[in-house]
């Protein structure tokens, strides 16, 4: 059974080829037929690209800085709130603040997060916890160290209960000063956090 | 006012409980009842039925130190009376050693509030079901509200890299503590300022 090749093209559903009978050239059957796309007429920004790459060679990026500047922009943060920063904190997550526009979205496991924000007084009592929350969040993993208590102790400095600075359990990115930081303030060191990765965030192991 | 009702209540607890009322004190429209100690329940438990009293809520249960004293610890008991409108203060003594019987069985909310005065303080109570340590660090020694106890405590804790745990550690302190004078000395000092020594007049 032979195959008449002229009445061929894009089978439309009413069995009619959608070509209005003209014969088809050869290679033209697999094109596209969206209307309204010409392939003679050419894009001109794919044209444009074209041509730079003709020119200039291929665009390259550092796997690193992209990788990087994707990281600061998908800051989960783990809502490590102790004492009356982490209203501030909360404060800062909410609209009028918004960190979510940075990307930043709170999560409650540790599993999930990048960042901690260590938001009040660490006790004697929650310094093996707040450890193992740390221990348990994956690489690569950033802490922000809140307030004047999660700093040094601040208030409760020579107190029998209260680390002296919360980095004396974790390693500390970005240290927050205020007792309790404004909602700004904590937004501000978050972005020097962001800054801190593109500046040196590495995806070396 | 409420303190003429109080001072009905306080003639009517001596004639009620005697000598188990050791002390009565007003101070600042409050009334303060310190009581015999070996006989607390069953005051406690009067002043919770007993027609008259109603002090249905215990409010409060702490403890106070006297270093000085025989009888070093008060404990202290808020009660709340919501049907007579009043408030009282009841206050046993006793030290280190004897026990204060406690009153769970009268107040079930005592349970932790007792927890939370032999924490901080030492006091002993009798027959409480569960008298462990509610605040402080597990493994903790010392009672912290006890004017003896130092400020800064015996332990500090820090992460070692080497143990991959927190450990504790005797305190070092990199600056001791201070304590500042905010007195203005244009403010009338209430002492010889410095350089003023030898000044007379």
């Amino acid at each position: 059974m032979g195959v008449d090749l002229s009445n061929t093209g894009l089978i439309s559903t009413s069995g009619q080829p959608l070509s209005s009978g003209q014969p088809l050239a050869a290679g033209m059957a697999a094109r596209s037929r969206v209307e309204g796309y010409n392939p003679d007429i050419h894009d001109k920004f794919f044209e444009q690209v074209s041509a730079e790459l003709n020119e200039k060679g291929f665009l390259v990026a550092a796997a690193d800085d992209v990788i990087t500047w994707a990281r600061t922009g998908s800051l989960m943060w783990m809502t490590f709130g102790l004492a009356c920063c982490a209203v501030e904190m909360m404060q800062a997550s909410m609209p009028r603040y918004d960190m979510e526009r940075f990307g930043m979205a709170p999560r409650a496991s540790p599993r999930q997060s990048d960042l901690m924000i260590v938001a009040g007084t660490l006790t004697n009592k929650m310094a093996p916890a707040l450890r193992k929350v740390y221990d348990q969040m994956p690489d690569p993993r950033y802490v922000l160290s809140m307030g004047s208590c999660a700093n040094g102790g601040g208030y409760y400095h020579y107190s029998y209960s209260v680390v002296r600075g919360c980095d004396r359990v974790v390693p500390v990115d970005v240290y927050v000063p205020g007792c309790p930081p404004s909602a700004e303030a904590l937004l501000y060191g978050l972005l020097q956090l962001q800054k801190k990765i593109r500046r040196n965030g590495t995806i070396a192991r | 006012m409420s303190l003429e009702k109080l001072n009905a209540l306080a003639e009517r607890a001596k004639t009620d409980f005697k000598d188990g009322i050791l002390d009565v004190a007003f101070a600042y429209g409050e009334l303060t009842l310190t009581v015999e100690r070996e006989r607390i329940i069953e005051i406690m438990t009067k002043l919770k039925d007993g027609e008259h009293y109603r002090f249905h809520q215990l409010i409060d249960l702490t403890g106070v130190d006297y270093p000085k004293r025989d009888l070093r610890f008060d404990v202290v008991y808020h009660l709340l009376s919501l049907t007579k409108n009043l408030r009282i203060r009841v206050k046993v003594m006793t030290d280190e050693v004897v026990p204060v019987a406690s009153l769970r069985e009268v107040y079930p909310n005592a349970d932790w509030y007792e927890r939370e005065a032999f924490d901080m303080y030492g006091i002993l109570f009798a027959n409480h079901p569960d008298l462990r340590r509610l605040l402080t660090d597990y493994g903790f020694e010392g009672h912290p509200l006890r004017k003896d106890f130092p400020m800064t405590g015996h332990v500090e804790v820090r992460y070692d890299e080497a143990q991959k745990r927190v450990v504790y550690e005797p305190v070092k302190l990199v600056q001791e503590f201070r304590k500042f004078d905010f007195m203005s000395p244009w403010e009338g000092a209430s002492y010889v300022l410095p350089g003023d020594e030898k000044a007379s007049s």
